[in-house]
């Protein structure tokens, strides 16, 4: 009862100073506000799962997942390398070079493009990861597999975004290249590239969440005995919620930082582009 | 017409690549088929075949190809084998039927409708709630974002199992997370619309001296339409994905991933493939029928392009 009672306590703080501190509109509320907010979902979550004393197999309290993720550092290294490192990451860097070097081999052909981005849009949408137990059976149970299903994960959205980027350059730009009397390869790499850089990393961007969800999914089919989807599968399958909490805080950062370094590069790579400048 | 042509052409050429790439990835089993039938084949040893790739093994058999396509599980089955499975699996079944492929759908397509219309109903209200309160802005639209980038699919399994331990289960376990992967595409395409309204727009709201909720319910919400839209079609697809991902974990005996799931255990290659084009078309049909609502209500609303 004493938990019940605090949690609420806790919410009703933590919104009066929240509300204290967005009433004023400061970079440092802007950066604050969020982190009480989950600060208190934490801190209310594991009050109120002490409070009404549910079950661990039900739902672990934090305290306990970061007992065990602090107690597993060697188990969760060896699942995030097969699983990221190898299967995500493997399958990110073929699918989209793999996309990219398509678009741009499309690029010259009006016919081919008009043919390829209807049918690109189309699979874009459908649930690919259903590809996993054909691609697990054709390329075993090992990171091949999950990194094949990666790459037709994000190959797609890729080459769709990377065809539309390529035509983003509009009439005026290109007749001053043609007044300049550049060559096609000339005006892809000085001006259509660049142009196109924005499309391709909104691509590349999209194409980060989907690799580690086909990774991750894939191993439900059938993995070693190492990995963050065989480990989430298995550990279910005992009721050690805490393990597989752990290796969800794994993919959540995992995820997080891999979307950011791709809108760091970004950032970078498109530094003239409106939305990078305001 | 020129777009038309250009995707049949594209269509077919990935038919006609299909069916060769049927010829290296199935000679093998083709092979030791044509062996035990007492047929020469080359090399004679099945340990030596099994260490060649798939075209070697071609151009020393060219005699051998003519089963490539008709075999009983391939390792690739050939288009019209995958036609004829969802032909024989929908048309020719009762709907009742266990192996229906119409009925399998149905049992993922209703936990999708169910957890997509949670998810957007409650991403719908959140995103109203983080338009009109600055507090709920600041502190949950972060979140918001963030969630996007994590694999959320991840929870499917535990989701599952923690409420079937505690007694629910059937339908709403993978309406829930049908629910939650449509959740937040829905939060952050709806807050870009509900703020769509320019300034000029909103002096003149208040130049007719109205409230909070007229603005929302005169202004925003038309306004926020397409980009609803636009974030409905993302998130029905999504729905589909967790509704059968939500099928894998517990070996459910009904459903597109029980398919998938039972396919790939015993080897029923035609299974798979069928159960990944029904599901396809599923999802194809979803997006276009939410295509077709947007029109019908953008031109209600006089706003058709």
């Amino acid at each position: 009862m004493i938990g019940v009672v605090s949690a609420l306590a806790v919410w009703a703080g933590a919104m009066w100073l929240n509300m204290r501190l967005a009433a004023r509109d400061t970079a440092f509320a802007r950066a604050v506000v969020p982190v009480v907010f989950g600060v208190t979902i934490l801190v209310m979550w594991e009050l109120l799962v002490r409070g009404l004393q549910v079950s661990a197999v039900i739902l672990p309290p934090p305290s306990a997942i970061a007992q065990t993720f602090a107690g597993n550092l060697p188990t969760l290294w060896a699942d995030f390398q097969q699983t990221f490192l190898k299967g995500a990451l493997g399958g990110y860097v073929i699918g989209c070079s793999a996309a990219f070097l398509t678009a741009l081999a499309i690029d010259r052909s009006d016919f081919l493009r008009r043919g390829l981005l209807p049918v690109g849009n189309f699979v874009a949408a459908l649930p690919i990861v259903g590809t996993a137990p054909i691609l697990v059976m054709w390329f075993g149970f090992d990171w091949q597999s999950k990194a094949a299903v990666v790459v037709v994960m994000v190959y797609f959205p890729v080459l769709v975004n990377t065809v539309a980027g390529l035509s983003a350059t509009d009439a005026m730009q290109r007749d001053l290249m043609h007044t300049y009397g550049a060559s096609p390869a000339q005006s892809l790499i000085k001006l259509r590239l660049p142009a196109a850089m924005p499309f391709v990393f909104n691509g590349l961007k999209i194409a980060t969440t989907l690799a580690l969800i086909g990774a991750i999914v894939a191993e439900f089919f059938g993995s070693p005995i190492v990995g963050m989807g065989f480990r989430i599968s298995t550990s279910v399958g005992s009721l050690d919620l805490a393990m597989v909490w752990a290796q969800i805080v794994v993919a959540a950062l995992a995820g997080s930082l891999f979307y950011g370094a791709i809108a760091l590069i970004e950032s970078r790579v498109t530094f003239w582009h409106p939305a990078q400048r305001s | 017409m020129k777009t038309l042509l250009a995707v049949l052409s594209v269509v077919g050429a990935i038919v006609v690549v299909w069916y060769l790439a049927c010829i290296p990835m199935n000679i093998a089993g083709v092979l030791t088929a044509a062996e035990r039938a007492g047929a020469e084949v080359s090399p004679p040893e099945a340990r030596e075949r099994r260490d060649m790739s798939g075209m070697a093994l071609t151009l020393r058999n060219p005699t051998q190809i003519g089963p490539v396509w008709s075999q009983d599980r391939p390792r690739l089955p050939a288009p019209h084998q995958v036609v004829i499975e969802l032909w024989d699996t929908t048309v020719n079944k009762k709907i009742t039927s266990k192996r229906s492929l119409i009925y399998h759908s149905w049992i993922t397509l209703s936990a999708t409708l169910l957890g997509f219309a949670i998810g957007t109903g409650l991403g719908i209200l959140l995103a109203v709630g983080i338009v009109q309160s600055r507090v709920m802005d600041m502190a949950v639209m972060p979140w918001a974002i963030v969630s996007q980038t994590i694999p959320i699919i991840a929870l499917a399994p535990m989701i599952i199992v923690v409420l079937y331990s505690i007694g629910v289960q059937g339908l709403l376990p993978k309406a829930i997370i049908s629910a939650y992967l449509s959740f937040f595409p829905v939060v952050v395409g709806m807050v870009k619309g509900l703020r769509s309204p320019d300034q000029m727009q909103m002096d003149l709201m208040r130049t007719y001296n109205a409230t909070d909720g007229q603005r929302l319910w005169k202004l925003r919400l038309p306004a926020s339409m397409p980009y609803l839209f636009a974030s409905l079609k993302v998130g029905i697809a999504a729905s589909l994905v967790g509704a059968i991902v939500g099928e894998l974990p517990t070996g459910a005996v009904a459903g597109l991933g029980a398919r998938l799931l039972a396919g790939s255990y015993y080897g029923q290659t035609v299974q798979i493939w069928s159960a990944l084009f029904a599901a396809a078309i599923v999802a194809a049909l979803l997006v276009a029928l939410l295509g077709v609502i947007e029109r019908a209500l953008l031109r209600r609303m006089g706003q058709a392009a």
